[in-house]
Parts: structure tokens; sequence; C-alpha cells
């Protein structure tokens, strides 16, 4: 028997990702891929796995799964109760499971997607180079879909290592209610007046119940630009297009690739992570960032992450 | 050419403010110069009407380096083999009044015939502008002026795989179910996105596509079927 494990129930929404869909823009396809893509690359770290292997993402909660063989899992994201058995275990760090048993998360606390990933990766087929679940799409995971019930995922192999590592606390990304998005002004950002680019970088924004994995859409005082609609372009991560009504959306990973409404910039990757942890009510704020300020901050946070050492666990002792 | 950012990966590549067939062809030749970068500095590139859309990887290379990158692909001289080599694509459509819930209501408003509607969409030789809204749909034109259409004030909740359809001076096959607010003239039973396929597509942004008529029986021996369009309206 191949080890694997099987889902006992998804939760609110659970889909396999791995680190997205890259090149495939020419035939529609977007990107997909974690939406907090830190979390992920961490949940990989943990189980001793290259940081894009296939895992899978949870979106608030509810994942309920068993394994059949031995191997470490390792919970990353949104705060949220993780139990073995039964028992009460720590997020960021390595956990160690045996033949039968059984995972359970609770429902986040704090922000809204969490990332389970299992020593050895999930053996999926890719469509596309990918692993990536876009289910606007029907393309990746098992079957284009949200996991279901009864759903059983081959792992790559069984894992008898037992050594734990943990992310120090003081490492680890902290969701909050209220984040600050570093926007990158750009494609029609001349059509929005000095005046009304103030007022966007100036007032605070609200989610609204309309967010998903493919855009967030955010209200607010109105943002107006000179122009309704432009000849349909292409729509990079991040891309803030303000349509007719003046609400801004935050085009997300699982976007439509293009589209002609007027943007007026693009928010920084690792800000856009701590949008995606946020839901309905989370209250969003914009400023302005240069793009070799955004490049700098990317390759610093590239740096933190390549040079943050984990800790050994020894103690059964909960954190 | 103008070069916008667009985002910490992203330069936006504006070629011209109108669509054209010369525009199309820049937009194809200096997306094939920097296919060469993809996987490497490069991780996709979205051409669309005029423009196209770069995306980079911004811990290998930075803006400025792909701003040269695109200036050095749009200047590379064209060869005239670009141009001679243009890929036309034949797609067949069964114009039925089984699949063309909107033939006549376009027939009326362009005071023309259906037969004359089913007659000019087939004349034109159009371009694939871009590639988008979902996996295989591909934006073509321009349709003839006389039988632009404004879409649909209520948009179908569901429309067939396979619908042909205009919207404004556009035209498209819908490759999947999908709800869709453009008009529909017929069914073309070639699938337009396979997962399974190689290519995914028979089409790629840039390509010529011109459409011709089948009949009933030539539409079903090609795979067509009525199945999903006894649902609509």
């Amino acid at each position: 028997m191949s080890p694997s494990i099987q889902i006992l129930n998804p939760g609110i929404l659970t889909l396999i990702q791995d680190a997205g869909r890259y090149g495939q823009h020419s035939v529609g396809l977007t990107t997909g891929g974690p939406m907090d893509p830190l979390a992920f690359k961490w949940a990989n770290r943990l189980v001793g796995n290259d940081q894009h292997v296939s895992a899978l993402e949870t979106t608030i909660g509810g994942l309920k799964i068993k394994v059949n063989s031995c191997t470490q899992v390792a919970v990353t994201g949104a705060e949220v109760s993780v139990k073995v058995n039964g028992q009460a275990k720590a997020q960021w760090q390595t956990l160690n499971l045996k033949a039968n048993d059984e995972l359970e998360l609770g429902y986040a606390t704090q922000g809204c997607r969490i990332y389970i990933a299992f020593a050895s990766g999930l053996n999926i087929e890719p469509q596309f180079n990918s692993t990536s679940t876009v289910v606007r799409e029907g393309i990746g995971g098992l079957t284009g879909k949200g996991l279901q019930a009864g759903d059983v995922l081959e792992l790559n192999h069984e894992t008898l290592e037992d050594s734990r590592w943990q992310l120090p606390e003081s490492a680890r990304p902290v969701y909050e209610d209220t984040v600050t998005l570093r926007l990158i002004p750009g494609y029609q950002e001349h059509h929005f007046s000095r005046h009304q680019q103030r007022m966007f970088f100036y007032h605070e924004y609200k989610v609204s119940d309309l967010c998903d994995r493919m855009g967030y859409r955010l209200t607010g005082p109105k943002v107006t630009c000179d122009i309704e609609g432009i000849l349909s372009e292409g729509i990079c991560l991040g891309a803030v297009q303000v349509p007719k009504d003046g609400q801004p959306i935050v085009l997300m990973n699982d976007r439509q690739t293009i589209g002609g409404y007027p943007k007026i910039g693009s928010v920084l990757s690792i800000d856009l992570a701590k949008l995606a942890q946020l839901t309905a009510g989370g209250t969003v704020k914009f400023e302005p960032i240069t793009i070799d300020h955004a490049h700098n901050e990317l390759a610093l946070a590239q740096y933190r992450y390549r040079h943050q050492a984990l800790v050994a666990v020894t103690s059964e002792e909960i954190k | 050419m103008r070069i916008h950012v667009a985002g910490e990966n992203a330069l936006m590549v504006y070629f011209a403010d109108t669509v054209s067939d010369a525009t199309s062809a820049q937009i194809q030749h200096t997306a094939q110069g920097l296919a060469q970068h993809l996987g490497d500095v490069l991780i996709d590139l979205v051409p669309s009407y005029a423009s196209m859309l770069v995306l980079f990887d911004p811990l290998k290379t930075d803006h400025i380096h792909v701003r040269k990158l695109i200036r050095g692909a749009a200047s590379h001289p064209q060869v005239e083999q670009d141009s001679q080599q243009e890929n036309i694509v034949r797609l067949p459509v069964y114009y039925g009044s089984e699949t063309s819930p909107d033939l006549a209501h376009i027939a009326q408003n362009a005071g023309l015939s259906v037969e004359q509607v089913i007659e000019i969409h087939q004349q034109t030789l159009y371009r694939v502008y871009a590639i988008g809204f979902a996996p295989g749909f591909a934006y073509l034109g321009e349709t003839d002026a006389r039988i632009a259409t404004p879409r649909l004030a209520t948009p179908r909740k569901k429309v067939p795989k396979g619908a042909v359809a205009i919207a404004d001076r556009q035209t498209a096959v819908y490759p999947a179910p999908s709800p869709g607010g453009w008009n529909l003239i017929g069914c073309c039973p070639t699938p337009m996105f396979d997962p399974k396929g190689t290519p995914a597509m028979p089409v790629q942004a840039g390509d010529a596509v011109q459409f011709y008529a089948i009949d009933k029986d030539e539409f079903f021996a090609l795979g067509g079927t009525f199945d999903a369009w006894g649902e609509i309206e």
C-alpha cells in the first residue's frame, strides 16, 4: 500500500497547491498557487521538503485527515487549533505522525489561510506544469475542484525521520486585522488625478464580503479615474483595478489574465499575502512605493527567509 | 512604443492606442523575441489587443534590464517571413436555428437577412487579438461593422460549449460552458481548449481565423451536439 492521506472532512475549502502555474497565460490560464506563499514555504521547509512541493491550503479551517503510514506534517499560516488524535499540537513546527493518526484543524482565530505540508510532498499529476488548483478553471489538484471527503492523496514516500523543528516565534508572520499594502503606482496611474491619488493613499478601506482567491473587493471612499475602460490588457498579481463605481478590487492568485478596467498600480507581493489572510471587515490602507524600493524589499525578504534558521524541538511542550 | 511599470515583477508595453493588424504583428514579433528568455529571467507574457504584459522574476533581474530586453526584441529587424508564416486556422460553424438564438435579432438590427449575416461573418479573416477571460477564450476581431452588436442587457447564465458569438466588433467561440452576454449565432464543433491536447488550443494570439459554414450532418460528424442548446431561452 502506498503512503497516503485520506480526507475525512475538507473543511470550508481545501485545495492542493504548489508554487503556481507559470508560462501558461498564452492559453488564458491564471497563476493560482498559495495565497500566502511565505507560510506555504515554511510549511514545506519544516518537513524537510523543497519549498514548492505540493501541499494543502485550507481556508478558514475544519480540515480533518487520516494518514496510513509514518510521515511528518507541519501546519503554518492562520492561527488555528491543531489536534492529532484529539491532542493539542503546535503550529509552525514539525509533527510526527504514524499510521492511522488523525489530524484535525479547528477554525482560524486570526488570519484565514492555513498550510499543511507533508514530508516528501503530495504526489499529484501536474496539469500545465503545476498541481495548483484553480476551481474557476477546473484545472489542477485531483479533479480541478476543492478536495472532498473520501479523497485519497498519495505521498511521494514514507518518512521515518523523526527529528522535529520549529520556526522561532520572532520569525513567524503576524496576521493583523489592519494591514498596510505598499503599492507600486503603475498601469493607468496617470489617469487618476493627483487629488484622487492622495485620497486613495489617505483613506482606509474595508474588505467586503466579495473576497476570494480571485480578488478582494474593497469598500471605502470612491476613487475616480478620468477614463472608464481601456482596451483589455494583461493583469499582474496584486493589480488594483478601479471600476466605474470607484471601489477598488485587488486581484489575487486566481484572477482573470486580461481585463479592461483601469488600474492604479499593483500591491507588493509580500503585503498581498497579508491581505490574503484578511476576511470581510478587515481594514486596508495603501502606501506608495517605488519599483526600485520594491525590488529591494523583495531581495531582503528572500535573504531573511534563506538565513532564518529553524530550531530543534526537544520536548513535547506546546508553544 | 511606451513601457510602463505594472507591478514589482511586471512591465506593460503599449505598442499603439488602437487595434490594427500591423500592431498585432509587432506584438507577436516582440513576443517571439522575448520567448527565448522565458523560464529564465522572464516568467510569462500576456499579449493583448495593443499591448503586452511582460512578467519577470524580480529575484533574478530588474525592470531596467527587462526594458532593455523588450526594446531589443522590438527593434530586432522583422524578418519578412514573419508575415508570410501567418497561421490561418479555419474553424467550422453550424449556423442552424438550433444554435443561433440571436441571429434573427442581429439581422433585424442590421437590416439584413439572416443568410446575409451568416455570409458576412464568414467573409472576414479575423485576428486573434488576445486569449483570456477563461482558458482557451480567444478574442477575434474585427467583425464587419454591419454585424457589430452590443452585448445582451442581461447575460445568459449558461452559454453552451462551442457557441460562436458576437459582441460589438468582436467574435469568439466559447471554449467551455460559462455565463456570457455575447450574441450567439452558431456552434463550432472544434474543441477550443483541450487540457490533454498538444497544443491545448487550435489557435494562438496573432493567428488569423476564418469561419466556414457546415450543415447539420457535418456538425454531428465532427462531434457537434445540440445537448446543451435546448436549455437556453
